[in-house]
C-alpha cells in the first residue's frame, strides 16, 4: 500500500469509541467472587421461586465439573472467575412502585446518550428514536421496559427475565433451558447459574408483533460481568423482529459478558433476530475491552418455522460466538447474516451452527468477515444434516476482507451429512481491500477514508439488507466510525 | 490549462516516461498516440496521481499550479477527470450511489452542500441519455457484470457527470465495436467545450476519425518522438510506427 492510504490506516486503527463514559451512580453489589452463597444471593435478591435457584443450583455444581474451551481461535490470559462481581444494580427505593417515571434521571441520561429513548410519549410523536418497544438492561438488572401495556393488548409478553420469573413462571419453566439446556457449555452453564436479568418475548397464537422489539445493554460498574439472558418464544403462527444493541465503557481491565439467547419458534412461526455488538473492544494495543462469550441458539421447532439471526459485530476485545438453528420442523428456514470486524487487536471467532432433522429443511449462511489493524478474524461455521433430514439444503458463503498487512482472517466450515438427498453449496472468498478500487474512488474526488468505507460497506451489502431499516443505517455508521484509521 | 514539463517516472525501478514535455491549451483535444509498453497509459495514470508511480524528475502544471503534490482526489477536485482503461467493479454499491457520493466529495471540497435527490436524478437521466445508457446500470453495483462496452460507456457517463476541465481518456476505444464506438465518441464531443480540454491516448487512428484532434503526438519509449497535426495520425495509420522510428533514427527502440 502506498504512504498516503498507510496514513489513513494509522488514523483509522486510532479512532475514538464514542461510548466509553461512565455512569457515576450507587450500586447495589455482590462481593466479588462465585460460590453457592453468591448464587443463592442473586436468586434471593430476585425473590425467585424454589424451582429457579434449584436450576441455579444445578447449573453451578455442573459448573464446577467444566473445563473452559479452548478450542477457538483466540488467545487470552486466563480468566480469574473470583475476581468477577457476578451482581450489580443501580440502587432504587423498593418500596416505590417501578415504573418508566420511575427511572433514576441519571440512567435515562446515560440511554439518551446512546441514543435510545425511554420516554413512550417521544418515540410516538416520532422526536426521539426509532419505533420500537425497549427493555433496558443496566449491568445485572432491567431498568425499565417501553410500551408494555400497548403489547399486552395483543397478548405480546414483552418484559425483563425477573419480571417474567414471577409473573408467567409456567411459561419460564416450560421454555428456559429448552433450546440451551443448563449443561450446554462452560460459558452458558456459568450463565444459566447467576443470570441475573435479560429480556422475555412471548407471542402467542396467529400474532404478528406490530413492533419491533428491542433490548439495550449497558455494562457501566467495573469489574463486573454482565450475564444476561433472553428467551423468546413465537407461538404457531406468530411473528416478532427483535433488536438487540450493547455498549461499554473504557476500562483498563477485560470484563466478562457471557449471555445465552434462547428462541423457540413453533409452527409457521417466524423470529428475526438482530443485533450491533459495539462493545468497548479495548484500545489498540489490546488493553481492556470485552470478553464476549455467548451462547445464542434458536430451536425451529414446529413446522414451516423461520429463525433468522443478522449480526454486526465491531466491538469486544474478543467475540466467541455461534448463534445457531436447530431445525427440527418440517419445511423450516434457518439464516444467518453475519458482519464481523476485528480491528485494533480484536480477536473474533464467530459463525453458525444449522443443524438439519427435519424434512425439506433449509439454510442460509452469509459471513463477511473484515480485518483491519491487528485484528484477527475466525468464521467458524457448522452444517450438520442429520440421517431423517430428507431433501435438507444448505447455502454458505463466506467472504473475508483483509485491510492492511498485520491482519488476518481464517476459516473452518464443518460439513457433516448423513442423508445422501442432502444439496449443498458453499462458496468462499478471501480479498484484500483493493489499491486499484481506492485508486478509482480517488480519481473520482472521493477521498481514501470515504472510499474505504464505501468499499467495506458494499462488501457487507448482502447483510445489511437483512437489518430493519434504522439498524441497517446505523450499522453502516457503525463500520464508518470502527474502521477509522484502520485502511492499507 | 496543462503544461507537462520533463516529467520522468517510474514504477519500482523502471523508468516508464523519461522527459514528457507537453502543453495542451484550453479547448483542446490532444491525442496520444503510440505503440504497446511506450508508456502512454503510464502518463494517464501520472496525470491523475496514482501512486504506483513515481515522478522522479519534472513538473505537472495544471492551471498554473504544481499538482505533482497533489492526493489524487484533490486533482479531481482541480478538475482532473481520468475515463479507466480498465474500468474497477466495486461489489456491493450501486453505480448511483457511487456517482452520488463522488459528485457529493466534489461538491464538499468547493464548499457547496450535497446535491438534491432531484436534481441529482434529472443530471443522471440527461446524461446517461449522452451515451445511451441503460438507466438500469444505475441500480447495479458499479462495473460489476458489465460488458466491455457498458463499462466504457459508464466512464464517458461519469466524465459526463463530473464535468472537468480535463478528461484524460486512456484507450476509451479498447474493446468496443463500431457502433459503440460511435455512442462513446459522441458523447465526448458533446462534452467538448471551449473551456474543456481532452488527453486521448490510443492504440488506433480509428477513434481520431470521429474523436477529431487538434494535436497528435507519438509516444515512443518514454518519450515524444513526434508531434503534429489530425493528418499525422493517418499517416501512422497508413506506415506505422516503424516509418516513423526511423524518420527520427528511432527503430531499435521499438524492437526493444
Amino acid at each position: 500500500m502506498s504512504s498516503a492510504s498507510n496514513d489513513t490506516i494509522a488514523r483509522w486503527a486510532s479512532s475514538e469509541y464514542k461510548y466509553g463514559f461512565v455512569t457515576d451512580i450507587e450500586a447495589d453489589s455482590a462481593p466479588p467472587g462465585l460460590s453457592e452463597d453468591i448464587v443463592r444471593f442473586i436468586s434471593a435478591k430476585k425473590k425467585e421461586p424454589d424451582w429457579m435457584l434449584e436450576w441455579r443450583l444445578k447449573a453451578y455444581r455442573h459448573w464446577l465439573t467444566m473445563k473452559e474451551p479452548t478450542w477457538a481461535n483466540v488467545h487470552y490470559p486466563p480468566i480469574d472467575y473470583q475476581k468477577i462481581v457476578y451482581y450489580s444494580a443501580p440502587k432504587r427505593d423498593e418500596d416505590k412502585p417501578q415504573s418508566l417515571d420511575d427511572i433514576d434521571p441519571k440512567i435515562r441520561e446515560t440511554y439518551e446518550k446512546l441514543g435510545i429513548s425511554l420516554k413512550e410519549q417521544e418515540v410516538l410523536a416520532g422526536i426521539a428514536g426509532a419505533n420500537v418497544a425497549v427493555d433496558a438492561v443496566f449491568d445485572s438488572v432491567s431498568v425499565g421496559t417501553t410500551f408494555k401495556d400497548k403489547l399486552a393488548e395483543m397478548g405480546v409478553i414483552f418484559c425483563s427475565m425477573s419480571e417474567a420469573v414471577q409473573e408467567h413462571p409456567e411459561l419460564v419453566r416450560k421454555y428456559l433451558g429448552s433450546v440451551v439446556p443448563y449443561s450446554d457449555n462452560f460459558f452458558a452453564t456459568l450463565n444459566s447459574a447467576v443470570f441475573s436479568d435479560g429480556s422475555f418475548v412471548f407471542i402467542p397464537e396467529g400474532v404478528k408483533c406490530p413492533m419491533d422489539l428491542s433490548t439495550y445493554f449497558r455494562i457501566n460498574a467495573a469489574s463486573t460481568g454482565q450475564f444476561e439472558r433472553t428467551l423468546i418464544v413465537a407461538e404457531k403462527g406468530a411473528s416478532c423482529s427483535y433488536l438487540e444493541g450493547c455498549t461499554a465503557p473504557m476500562r483498563d481491565e477485560n470484563q466478562l459478558h457471557a449471555a445465552v439467547v434462547e428462541l423457540v419458534a413453533l409452527d409457521d412461526a417466524s423470529i428475526k433476530y438482530s443485533t450491533i455488538q459495539n462493545w468497548y473492544p479495548g484500545d489498540e494495543d489490546g488493553k481492556g475491552g470485552i470478553y464476549n462469550f455467548v451462547t445464542k441458539r434458536g430451536k425451529c421447532a414446529g413446522r414451516s418455522s423461520h429463525i433468522s439471526w443478522t449480526q454486526v459485530e465491531t466491538g469486544s476485545s474478543i467475540t466467541w460466538k455461534y448463534p445457531s438453528c436447530i431445525l427440527q420442523g418440517d419445511n423450516s428456514v434457518g439464516e444467518f447474516y453475519s458482519v464481523a470486524l476485528t480491528g485494533r487487536k480484536q480477536q473474533a471467532d464467530t459463525g453458525t451452527k444449522m443443524v438439519h432433522i427435519g424434512k425439506n429443511t433449509k439454510s442460509y449462511i452469509i459471513s463477511k468477515g473484515i480485518s483491519a489493524g491487528r485484528g484477527q478474524n475466525t468464521y467458524r461455521g457448522q452444517v450438520k444434516i442429520q440421517k431423517g433430514a430428507e431433501n435438507a439444503r444448505n447455502f454458505t458463503q463466506c467472504d473475508s476482507m483483509l485491510i492492511g498487512d498485520k491482519c488476518g482472517a481464517h476459516t473452518f466450515p464443518y460439513i457433516e451429512v448423513k442423508n445422501a438427498t442432502a444439496h449443498m453449496e458453499h462458496e468462499a472468498t478471501t480479498s484484500k481491500i483493493g489499491e486499484d478500487q481506492l485508486f478509482y474512488c480517488n480519481s473520482r474526488g472521493i477521498p481514501t477514508e470515504d472510499a474505504v468505507g464505501l468499499i467495506v460497506n458494499g462488501f457487507c451489502k448482502e447483510v445489511f439488507n437483512e437489518l430493519p431499516m434504522e439498524f441497517a443505517v446505523e450499522a453502516k455508521k457503525l463500520l464508518e466510525v470502527s474502521l477509522e484509521g484502520s485502511v492499507g | 490549462m496543462l503544461e507537462i514539463r520533463n516529467l520522468h517516472a517510474r514504477i519500482d525501478d523502471h523508468e516508464i516516461l523519461k522527459g514528457i514535455d507537453l502543453k495542451v491549451g484550453p479547448g483542446e483535444v490532444h491525442s496520444i498516440m503510440g505503440p504497446n509498453g511506450s508508456g502512454k497509459s503510464t502518463l494517464a495514470s501520472v496525470l491523475a496521481g496514482n501512486e504506483n508511480y513515481e515522478v522522479t524528475e519534472g513538473e505537472i502544471l495544471f492551471n498554473g499550479k504544481d499538482i505533482l503534490e497533489l492526493a489524487p482526489e484533490e486533482r479531481a477536485w482541480e478538475g482532473i477527470f481520468l475515463a479507466f482503461q480498465y474500468p474497477v467493479e466495486i461489489p456491493g454499491v450501486a453505480t448511483s450511489y457511487f456517482l452520488k457520493a463522488a459528485l457529493n466529495a466534489m461538491r464538499k471540497s468547493k464548499g457547496l452542500p450535497e446535491i438534491e435527490a432531484g436534481e441529482f436524478l434529472e443530471m443522471v437521466r440527461k446524461k446517461a441519455a449522452m451515451v445511451a445508457l441503460d438507466e438500469k446500470l444505475m441500480t447495479r453495483a458499479i462495473n460489476e457484470g458489465f460488458s466491455g462496452g457498458e463499462k466504457k460507456r459508464n466512464e464517458v457517463f461519469q466524465m459526463a457527470m463530473m464535468e472537468p476541465k480535463l478528461g484524460i481518456l486512456d484507450e476509451t476505444d479498447s474493446g468496443l465495436d463500431i457502433d459503440a464506438l460511435k455512442i462513446v465518441s459522441d458523447g465526448v464531443n458533446q462534452l467538448r467545450g471551449p473551456d474543456r480540454s481532452f488527453i486521448v491516448v490510443t492504440h488506433y487512428q480509428r477513434l481520431l476519425d470521429y474523436i477529431v484532434p487538434d494535436f497528435v503526438h507519438v509516444l515512443v519509449n518514454g518519450r515524444i518522438v513526434k508531434s503534429g497535426g489530425k493528418e499525422l495520425a493517418l499517416e501512422l495509420e497508413k506506415k506505422g510506427y516503424a516509418s516513423i522510428l526511423a524518420e527520427v533514427g528511432m527503430q531499435e527502440s521499438l524492437a526493444s
